[in-house]
């Protein structure tokens, strides 16, 4: 695993493989137990950086946290230094000052996981920023599809709604097609990013499009980021032609959604409160999935450490001698 | 008029009487030379090409070994934002014009989108009196079209003509009223002057943060399409044509914005367009990494389009490059991409990089890069035209085509360092720079003394 988490594309489908593997083996059953903690990253320090509302993201990741007994500190922009107008520059700087190893960091603005990055030493993890990408989200979703259908490849996911301003859409299609899924993208032009036939997905317009996949992956129509731009006619109509209900559903598709979601708006009732989707399921993978990138990405970073060392070590130990060069080999 | 403060905005420092630039290659596609010889100038004019008598070093000439080095007319820059008056903390016109002079630029055009706006005479008067004291180059300032930069009345258009204003722009914002760019094609034909115009749809633009294409909804960044340059340059000039006005469009980004530009010319309108280099050497892949030194308006395009620009430029349908110079302060850049404003600078890489990218690259033949970065755009707003001919003012630029160099924001005369260049391995660089007269950049340690 990289140093940060900062987009999906940050993995190989071997690493994505490898994180699912520790989150399943490691971390999923632990929230069955009386005692849910190990102490994986005890005297880590790991600081929840949200610039956003956020429920299920934010308390996932705390603990997620402390579940691996690293000391968690969440900070909110409404009721921090930010609201005293200070920059995201340093904001970063004297957080870095505590010396975290973590950084989690939900930003209204794409990139700005990237620039904390470049003023921390700490381990940064993107969890969401602005329309970009939201790469645990795409974890864990990847998990609970593992979980439902056990082989990924050549499964057929329709992603529905909001795609124009869904960070979850971006880190999906892009997830998805790495992990040999088929997407095709389902919406109205005017919440289609121009372009994103780019990433590899196929496009439809209407829900009939449904009838040709195993998985239903519903977006949250951001209304508040529509902000009376008129991109459609009205919501009556819209919810008439795309939202979604049972109806719609064939025998054995599931469906997904990242949440936090608006009943009757892109999911009816009933299929709200259906077993036939995995929602609920999704939230539980996503601390199981979250312990798993904590603990790789600091387990990792003391290998690769190591390794360089070895590295350095063995360099240092050919330049000595020929006779011991092999060290290079085992190290 | 207009010509004449012209010739006043610039400092009067004293040089040496006697200048001797020998060996160098003197290339002037407008007077059709292009030949090895020596320049001599005295007390700031060009008195003889050929054979210098004060050659020896006698005479207390000074004498610049040039060989191997190109000359050129000095550069002239239809679009420079010098951010004087109100934020001086960006640049002013002593930094601007020294960055201007180090890119090899002898005249720049200042853009009136200040604090104040210069929408009227006072505000333009006192620039010029603080460019006569403080400016390295000759600087011409524009008015802007409308009263505040608010789109909604016609600024003191006269008023600012008689003060000396070169031209006419809202630039940093389109104006969205037809009645109103009517009315201002009718203000300045009665003075003789053009209008540059920022030709943006801005509701089509819709917030957008770069070019709207497959990177934008990768990145899940809004995209600025093409259509809102487009649109707004077809509709700018219809109006423009129908009055007879002279105008400039600024910054193309385009190449679907080429054929109203050609549609209008064969109509017979008076049409100059610029292009700048950022947009003739970058694309929109460029914005990948979500670094704001990529960030400005036009954005940066696809592939194709800057090929179309290249091109265009090449063939003469764009016939100037505009840095877009536009300086901005660190706290200000130093923020995630959507939080940036747009733009950047661009006076002391424009000749490298375009040198660098297209003329070595053999997009450009470099015939067509100099008239496009002195001849034409000084013809275009009525300013003095460099040129390498005896008894003229010497307006020059020497430049070394040989030695590779790194662009470095630390080595900039400009106070912003926001430039889409750094660290770019360049030819081309400016070794000494004569505006009307006057050496007003020396690189230390080449250029002779």
């Amino acid at each position: 695993m990289n140093k940060h988490l900062l987009s999906i594309n940050d993995l190989s489908r071997d690493e994505i493989e490898s994180i699912l593997t520790t989150a399943a083996k490691d971390f999923l059953e632990l929230s069955k137990r009386d005692i849910k903690k190990v102490p994986t990253l005890r005297g880590r320090t790991v600081i929840d950086l949200f610039y956003e509302k956020s429920t299920r993201t934010s308390t996932s990741f705390e603990l997620a946290g402390k579940r691996l007994s690293a000391d968690v500190i969440n900070v909110k922009a409404e009721s921090s230094a930010v609201g005293k107008g200070e920059s995201l520059k340093d904001t970063v700087l004297t957080l870095n000052a505590y010396n975290p190893d973590i950084i989690v960091i939900r930003h209204p603005h794409v990139g700005a996981p990237a620039f904390v990055a470049r003023y921390t030493d700490a381990h940064v993890i993107n969890a969401g920023d602005g329309k970009g990408g939201h790469p645990t989200q795409c974890l864990l979703d990847i998990f609970s599809l593992k979980q439902e259908y056990g082989e990924l490849e050549g499964l057929k996911v329709a992603i529905v709604g909001d795609i124009l301003h869904s960070r979850v859409a971006r880190s999906n299609i892009a997830g998805f097609r790495k992990m040999g899924m088929e997407v095709t993208l389902v919406a109205p032009p005017s919440l289609l990013p121009r372009g994103v036939e780019a990433l590899g997905a196929d496009i439809a317009h209407g829900l009939d499009a449904l009838a040709d996949v195993d998985v239903v992956y519903l977006l949250r129509m951001q209304q508040e980021r529509h902000a009376d731009a008129g991109l459609m006619p009205s919501l009556r109509e819209y919810i008439a032609r795309y939202c979604v209900g049972r109806r719609h559903l064939g025998k054995g598709q599931r469906v997904l959604h990242p949440g936090p979601i608006n009943r009757g708006v892109e999911i009816d009732a009933e299929l709200a409160d259906s077993p036939e989707n995995l929602i609920l399921q999704q939230v539980e993978a996503g601390l199981a999935v979250r312990m798993a990138i904590m603990y790789r990405i600091i387990v990792d970073a003391g290998a690769d450490q190591a390794a360089a060392e070895g590295e350095r070590d063995a360099a240092e130990a050919a330049e000595a001698g020929p006779e011991i060069k092999n060290i290079r080999a085992v190290g | 008029m207009a010509g004449n403060s012209i010739a006043a905005t610039i400092a009067r420092r004293g040089g040496k009487a006697t200048l001797i630039i020998s060996g160098a290659r003197l290339l002037d596609p407008a007077q059709g030379l292009d030949t090895i010889a020596d320049v001599t100038i005295e007390k700031g004019r060009i008195t003889r090409i050929g054979k210098a008598a004060g050659a020896d070093g006698e005479s207390g000439a000074e004498l610049i070994d040039a060989d191997g080095c190109l000359l050129l007319p000095g550069f002239v820059d239809p679009h420079v934002h010098l951010r004087t008056p109100g934020r001086e903390d960006e640049e002013d016109i002593a930094s601007g014009t020294r960055a201007a002079a180090a890119g090899g630029y002898v005249t720049i055009c200042a853009m009136p989108n200040t604090e104040p706006v210069v929408d009227n005479a006072a505000v333009l008067q006192s620039l010029i009196e603080q460019a006569e004291s403080e400016a390295a180059v000759r600087v011409a300032f524009m008015g802007s079209i409308s009263a505040g930069l608010a789109g909604e009345r016609l600024s003191d258009i006269w008023d600012l003509a008689d003060a000396g204003a070169v031209a006419f722009t809202d630039d940093g914002r389109p104006l969205a009223d037809g009645g109103l760019l009517r009315a201002a094609c009718q203000a300045a034909r009665l003075v003789g002057l053009p209008l540059s115009l920022h030709c943006e749809d801005l509701p089509l633009s819709g917030g957008g943060q770069m070019n709207e294409g497959a990177v934008s909804a990768e990145l899940g960044l809004a995209g600025i399409p093409c259509a809102s340059e487009t649109a707004a340059i077809a509709h700018d000039l219809q109006v423009a044509a129908y009055e007879e006005a002279r105008v400039h469009v600024a910054h193309v980004s385009c190449a679907a914005s080429l054929g109203s530009i050609e549609a209008a010319r064969e109509a017979g309108a008076a049409v100059t367009c610029e292009a700048t280099p950022h947009h003739l050497a970058l694309s929109d892949e460029a914005v990948r990494g979500l670094d704001s030194n990529f960030k400005m308006n036009p954005p940066l395009r696809s592939e194709g389009d800057r090929r179309a620009l290249v091109q265009a430029l090449a063939a003469g349908t764009i016939d100037c490059v505009g840095s877009d110079h536009a300086p901005h302060a660190d706290q200000e850049k130093e923020v995630p991409f959507e939080e940036a404003p747009f733009g950047v600078i661009g006076l002391e890489t424009a000749f490298p990089v375009l040198y660098t990218d297209l003329v070595e690259a053999g997009e450009l033949p470099l015939e067509v890069l100099v008239r496009a970065m002195s001849t034409n755009p000084a013809a275009a707003f009525g300013l003095p035209v460099p040129a390498i001919a005896e008894g003229g003012e010497a307006s020059l630029c020497l430049v070394d085509t040989a030695e590779e160099f790194r662009i470095d924001p630390e080595d900039f005369q400009s106070k912003s360092r926001h430039t889409a260049f750094a660290g770019r391995m360049v030819r081309g660089r400016v070794l000494m720079t004569i505006a009307a007269g006057r050496v007003t950049h020396r690189l230390k340690d080449r250029a002779g003394s």
